[in-house]
Parts: structure tokens; sequence; C-alpha cells
């Protein structure tokens, strides 16, 4: 699949409103609401984003399986990737897994006391598996990347080591939403179970594109950066 | 109805072999064998089998004998074969396995690709787990590994391989995490036994 599929040029507030999941990119670019009728470009010059970059995210957002080609990539200015992925990080770690885990703990109170230890172990330890992973990126890969972006050799990493994990991750989520939708007892799925599945599904989309994000534009993003910087 | 199955496979001694072990189970009717690979895309569709029985090492990509036909492809296998090339295949037969055994995995690929997963709450028979299952999912529960598990089952690796799938399938659940939490909810180990 390729072709830009949105024109800078079109007023963000469409955008939008044709494509409300976008809001959380917005937020994680630092792009303010109230954009009246400004265009996808101004709003983005207006807080120094790449609207290219911007829209390259739409792009893979919007529409599934959607990855960019190479030439795509090395046009795109990329200096805003690490700070989205961070952002992202933070979003997932910070916002939406607590949430989770509160509906959990309510769902947990309808069980058997042996039951919901068990069902609360395997998200504190799905916890531990994503901050892990997310830790590793980001005292690792992301440094690699922008001592690159800066023009600094760098020895200390490669991305071909690049160890793609968030299919795991992915994993795990979907089964704890199979659990909660096909074997909790009756009692237990209340009104937090409902939440819980659709807060899960949510965060499953995001970390789905999330790793669209690292495999289809970092990782060849990067490779090209060390070819050109460290000349190999 | 009977379950048509055709071996593609160069070795004549496997293929004599599979076919009087499987001509022996009434529910099976054997197609003439492909012995050439070259042959095989187009006696996929001259033969029309319900399963397919295929020596992974033939092939690279299951869609060079397939073409775009959805057709469940169990792997015989009598060699070394990599994991991540087996995980391709709707179940594994090895040829040492018993003929029970190998009618159960034929039958439980043909059954799996004829009932896709569905969505909703009423469970088929074929959705509960056989006791054989059930015993390699406890075992996978408390954190055993697959070689492991073979040998306190008595059977080979690819045959715990088989049975995985099958639950992986039937409960939806991928990570050993997740299966463990589902043993729990089953009473079919208690916490004692969590490591």
């Amino acid at each position: 699949m390729k072709a830009i599929h949105y024109d800078s040029g079109r007023k963000m507030s469409e955008l939008i409103t044709a494509e409300p999941g976008l809001v959380l990119i917005l937020q994680r670019m630092g792009l303010a609401l109230g954009f009246g009728d400004k265009s996808i470009e101004q709003v983005c010059a207006q807080h120094g984003v790449s609207a290219e970059f911007f829209l390259l995210l739409c792009d893979i957002y919007t529409h599934e399986g959607f990855a960019p080609d190479r030439e795509r990539i090395l046009r795109t200015p990329m200096g805003q990737l690490v700070p989205y992925l961070r952002q992202s990080h933070d979003y997932y770690v910070l916002k939406r897994l607590p949430h989770i885990e509160h509906h959990l703990h309510h769902i947990a109170e309808h069980l058997s006391e042996r039951v919901s230890t068990v069902l609360l172990r395997f998200f504190t330890l799905y916890k531990r598996e994503v901050a892990e992973h997310f830790a590793h990126e980001e005292q690792l890969v992301f440094p690699h990347v922008e001592r690159l972006q800066r023009g600094e050799r760098d020895n200390t990493y490669r991305i071909d080591s690049f160890v793609e994990e968030h299919g795991d991750l992915e994993d795990k989520l979907s089964d704890l939403v199979q659990i909660i939708f096909k074997y909790l007892p009756e009692e237990a799925t209340t009104d937090d179970a409902v939440d819980v599945v659709y807060d899960i599904l949510q965060v499953s989309n995001d970390l789905n594109r999330h790793s669209v994000i690292e495999e289809k534009v970092l990782v060849p993003y990067v490779k090209q950066l060390e070819q050109e910087v460290c000349g190999r | 109805m009977k379950t048509r199955v055709l071996i593609i496979e160069p070795s004549e001694v496997v293929v004599a072999g599979m076919c009087t072990l499987l001509h022996e189970v009434s529910r099976f009717k054997v197609l003439e064998p492909v012995r050439d690979i070259r042959d095989a895309a187009q006696r996929v569709i001259a033969s029309r089998p319900d399963v397919v029985l295929l020596n992974p090492t033939l092939v690279e990509n299951l869609t060079d004998v397939l073409g775009d036909r959805h057709l469940p492809v169990v792997a015989l296998v009598y060699q070394y074969v990599e994991q991540l090339k087996l995980r391709r295949y709707d179940g594994v037969v090895d040829i040492r396995e018993s003929r029970g055994t190998i009618a159960e995995t034929l039958i439980a690929a043909t059954t799996a690709a004829a009932n896709p997963a569905q969505p909703d709450g009423d469970t088929p028979a074929g959705y509960e787990l056989s006791a054989r299952e059930t015993a390699v999912l406890v075992l996978v529960a408390k954190g055993l590994t697959n070689k492991e598990i073979a040998e306190q089952l008595h059977v080979s690796p690819h045959t715990v391989m088989s049975h995985r799938k099958n639950i992986v399938h039937k409960t939806g659940i991928r990570s050993v995490a997740g299966l463990t939490v589902y043993a729990m909810l089953h009473n079919l180990i208690d916490e004692s036994t969590l490591i």
C-alpha cells in the first residue's frame, strides 16, 4: 500500500473529525487543540513539527497494514521520531496500564482469592515485561539514534540487533481479553469487565501501530543513518 | 464423508508406510500420493484433498503448493526441521508416532480448518480440551519446556508441539502466563504448583 492519503493543505479540524483516533498523535507531538481553521501545515509549523512526519504517522495509524516505502522514509524529516516514541511509551506506562490495572482490581473483588491472585499476578508480570522492553529501547536504542542524528559516530549499538518483542506484548493483552471474555465466572463480569476489554482493545491497536513505526520506520531509517554516519 | 488425504513425499518407503497406516483408519481416504514436488500444485487442484500431508523440507512457501487455497497442511517429519518452519503448519506428524496419534493430528488439523474460531459464546464439542491436551496444558502452566513435557508423557516433542497448537486454538490463549491463569480458573492446578 502506498500513496499519501492526506494533504497538508487540508484543514486540521477536518482531518481530526474524519479520524478522531488521531488526537492521540496530536497529544504526543504537543500539538494543542483549538486549531480553528488552520491547515495541517500551519498547525504543525506553529509547533515546530514537520507536517510530513506528522502525516506519515497519520497514514500508519489510519491504514491498517500500511508501511512507507524507502523513498518516503528518506525524504521525511525524522527529528521528531524518538521524542514521539518516548511519548508513546509514557502514555502506555503512565496512563493506559494503570487504568487497566485499576479496573482489574475491581474485577478481582468478585473473584475468589486464589483466582484474583493469579489474575493480578499475570498483569503485574505483564507490566514488568513492558517496562523492561521500553527501558531497553530508551536506554540503548534511542540514545544511539540521537547520537547518529547529531552526526556522531556511535559503535555502542547496531540497529540490526533491534529485538522485536511487541508481538509478545500484544499476545499477552489478547490473552487477557480472552480470559475476561470467555473464562471469568459470571459474577465477575461487571461493567468493569466491559470497560477493561474496551481499554485493552484500544491499547492493543495502539501498540500494534507503535510496532509498525518501530519496525517499518525506525529500523530502516537508522540503518540508513548508520551507513551515512559510520560509513558502512 | 471421508477425509481426503493427499501425501506429498519423495521417499517411497515413507509413502508406502504412511498409506498402509492411514488405510487402516476408515475415516481417511488416501489419494494417489505425489512423489515429485513439481507435480504438487497441479495435483492439489486436481484431487481436491481435505488435508495435505507434506514433507516440509520440500518447499519454502506453502503457497508454492497451495496457490491461494486455504487447506490444512500437516508437516510430515522424519528428520530435523526448524521449529520456526513448522509453526506455519496446521499440525506435525512424526513418522515414529503411533497410528492413533497420527490420525488424531490429521483430524485435529482438518476440523480446526473447517471450524475457524468463532467469537460467540457457544462452545462446540471440538473446543473442549482432550485429556491429553489437558495434561500438556497443566505441564505448560507449571513452566515445563516442550522437551521436558515430552519426556514426562512419553511422546515426541513434535506431538507436544501439536497439542500446544491445539490448546492455543481452542482456548484462544497464547502465552504461558495466560495459560497458567486458564489452568487456575479451571481448577487444573493450584497455587502450590506455581513457580
